[in-house]
């Protein structure tokens, strides 16, 4: 772990130093320029080297200003425990949609996806007596094949990942319908009859904080995925699809293929957030997590990475959830209505895309 | 180079005969090409004449309809760059095919990444960060290209001939027998086209050989060792520079005057 966050610091430090030539031009260009516009330059060049430094920002500043707004009350163990056992689920989601995006692709289905690997879940293990592990095993596989499903329609058919998920997240949505009839699979059935289905919903207490075990293993997916993204080609190939894909082609990297497994791993993911999605809830609801799709963008958008591809980190998407868990926990302890939370997320989704605008300048 | 040396010298790469048709136009006429150990060849023609579609024809990303490609004296197909590039031709497309936003080192290995020995990289399938970057590193000043300091600079925060020489570097570094570069000073200022060519000049000395397509005369005449002259879809003729005027080599391209019968 200590060493994850050394090479995340050592990430966040490594701002891009400039050749002599370019400093050179540089120096002579800014020359007749203003100092204050130099400095802003400057921050735009900081912040290019640094994505992931913005969400940063903006989670200490929600967190401080909804300290003095909402008082004591928000930093209550109970209250900051529940932000992230809140989060966790759109986390996980967020993890898996940080690489869809990463590809200058998006995905819109991911909250059907893991409704229906749950559904797989809950269905088998329930209902028709199979044992609860290859239940579970049978909702990783339905992951993995919807995610794969949506980049074989990608690679395939040449379609936008938009209009193919648009698609796909009303035919997942249909076949949970389909498979369900509607009805939830109730709370205390599953803890009669497949308890393990519940352990990511288990608590700890360290000192007063209350943690799910679902929330460790969000952050263990999101450590796990940035090494992989990291560490290893294929994640290095991930960035370089996203940035240009034409250019990744002709690199040698087999880009349909690669396109298709980051989304059966992002379905992966998915499905795992689905064992969790039942502990968290304790039921298992044909119409829940309705809003997920968006609010999994929502988190990627607020955490810097780039809807145009290629650009962003996996420990940011991490923090634009934690934002929105402070977001709507600090104004509902302030007593602002529900609407306002909305409208408090909204510009926060404009504030977030802007700043990527403005910093992406810096390469033009 | 003279001529005597070529005639006992085997080509490195050879182009017999290749036509290829769109449609109704034909695009390559029976076109030959040869490509000797350590030369430069220029390659120019007008628009139109079909020389990208000769360079995109030897670099795999078409096809040809006819004709044949021989590689150190071997009959070779292939049918994208990819397998082009694993048999040692390698490409400097004039766009560089470069992903801006990741750095000079994972550029230059993308698609070909060094990973960690034992199990963090036959296993977890970990990269070998160091290996690369100094690999890279070394690829860049054996090229002279020292300006750049750090090797984990994002591509996008370099310089267009900067870039154009992590591009060459890359296209020289993985065993390859000879290297395609198109248009490589279109997009530079003078200074920068000035570094290109000295670049040129440098892998040629490692003895690669060079395939150089430019519009831009002066360049040719002034790095090729011989200059392949296309015409309607066919090689028209093949001139030393130093013998011809540039002039002449316009004259020959538009058809304006006939070609040396030599």
């Amino acid at each position: 772990m200590n060493k994850v966050s050394d090479d995340i610091s050592k990430d966040l430090k490594d701002q891009p130093k400039f050749t002599t030539d370019i400093g050179e031009k540089d120096q002579d260009h800014h020359s007749f320029d203003l100092g204050e516009q130099t400095t802003l330059k400057k921050i735009q060049h900081f912040l290019h080297g640094n994505p992931t430094i913005v969400p940063v920002i903006i989670l200490i500043l929600s967190v401080i200003a909804f300290g003095f707004i909402a008082g004591g009350k928000f930093f209550s163990a109970f209250n900051l425990s529940l932000i992230v056992q809140q989060v966790t689920i759109v986390g996980i989601l967020a993890a898996a949609q940080t690489l869809i995006i990463l590809t200058a692709g998006i995905d819109l289905s991911v909250a059907a996806m893991m409704v229906l690997a749950s559904v797989f879940m809950g269905k088998l293990s329930v209902e028709m007596g199979v044992p609860t592990l290859p239940a579970i095993a049978v909702g990783f596989i339905s992951g993995i094949a919807t995610g794969a499903f949506n980049g074989l329609l990608v690679t395939r058919l040449r379609l936008p990942p938009f209009i193919v998920t648009l698609g796909t997240w009303n035919i997942f949505f249909a076949l949970v319908i389909f498979f369900t009839g509607s009805q939830s699979i109730r709370s205390s059935d599953i803890e009669v009859n497949a308890p393990l289905l519940h352990f990511w919903g288990e608590r700890i207490n360290l000192g007063g904080f209350v943690f799910t075990y679902g929330a460790f293993l969000m952050i263990g997916i999101f450590v796990f995925l940035w090494f992989l993204l990291n560490k290893t080609a294929w994640g290095r190939h991930v960035y370089a699809i996203g940035d240009d894909k034409e250019a990744a082609e002709l690199s040698g990297i087999r880009t349909d293929r690669m396109l298709v497994s980051i989304y059966a791993v992002a379905g992966l993911v998915v499905a795992i957030g689905a064992w969790v999605s039942i502990g968290r809830v304790g039921s298992v609801s044909p119409t829940s997590f309705y809003e997920g799709n968006l609010d999994s963008i929502t988190a990627v958008v607020i955490g810097g990475t780039s809807l145009f591809g290629g650009r962003g980190t996996i420990i940011g998407s991490l923090f634009g959830a934690l934002i929105v868990g402070v977001f709507s926990s600090g104004l509902s302890i302030a007593g602002l209505d529900v609407l306002w939370q909305r409208f408090a997320l909204g510009c926060l989704i404009i504030v977030a895309v802007g700043i990527d605008q403005w910093i992406r300048k810096v390469s033009a | 180079m003279d001529k005597k040396g070529l005639s006992v010298m085997q080509p490195v790469l050879v182009a017999k005969k290749l036509s290829k048709k769109y449609g109704k136009v034909v695009a390559l006429d029976s076109a030959d090409l040869e490509l000797y150990p350590g030369e430069v060849l220029g390659v120019i023609g007008d628009n139109g004449a079909g020389k990208s579609t000769l360079i995109k024809v030897l670099c795999g990303a078409v096809i040809p309809d006819s004709g044949e490609i021989l590689l150190d004296g071997n009959k070779v197909t292939f049918t994208s760059p990819i397998e082009a590039r694993k048999l040692g031709i390698e490409t400097v497309y004039q766009n560089l095919a470069l992903s801006p936003a990741l750095s000079i080192t994972d550029n230059m290995f993308l698609g070909r990444e060094i990973r960690q020995k034992g199990f963090m990289g036959s296993f977890l399938k970990f990269l070998d960060k160091k290996a690369m970057a100094d690999e890279a590193r070394k690829r860049l000043s054996d090229l002279g290209l020292l300006t750049i300091q750090n090797i984990n600079q994002l591509v996008e925060t370099l310089s267009g001939g900067q870039r154009q020489g992590v591009a060459v570097a890359r296209a020289t570094s993985f065993g390859t027998k000879v290297v395609i570069m198109d248009e490589p000073t279109a997009a530079l200022g003078v200074k920068e086209s000035r570094r290109v060519l000295e670049l040129i000049g440098e892998v040629r000395s490692r003895g690669i050989p060079i395939i150089l397509i430019s519009h831009n005369m002066p360049h040719v005449f002034e790095v090729a060792d011989r200059i392949h002259i296309h015409r309607l879809g066919t090689r028209l003729c093949v001139i030393d520079p130093k013998k011809h005027e540039m002039s002449d080599a316009v004259a020959y391209m538009t058809g304006a005057k006939q070609p040396p019968q030599d």
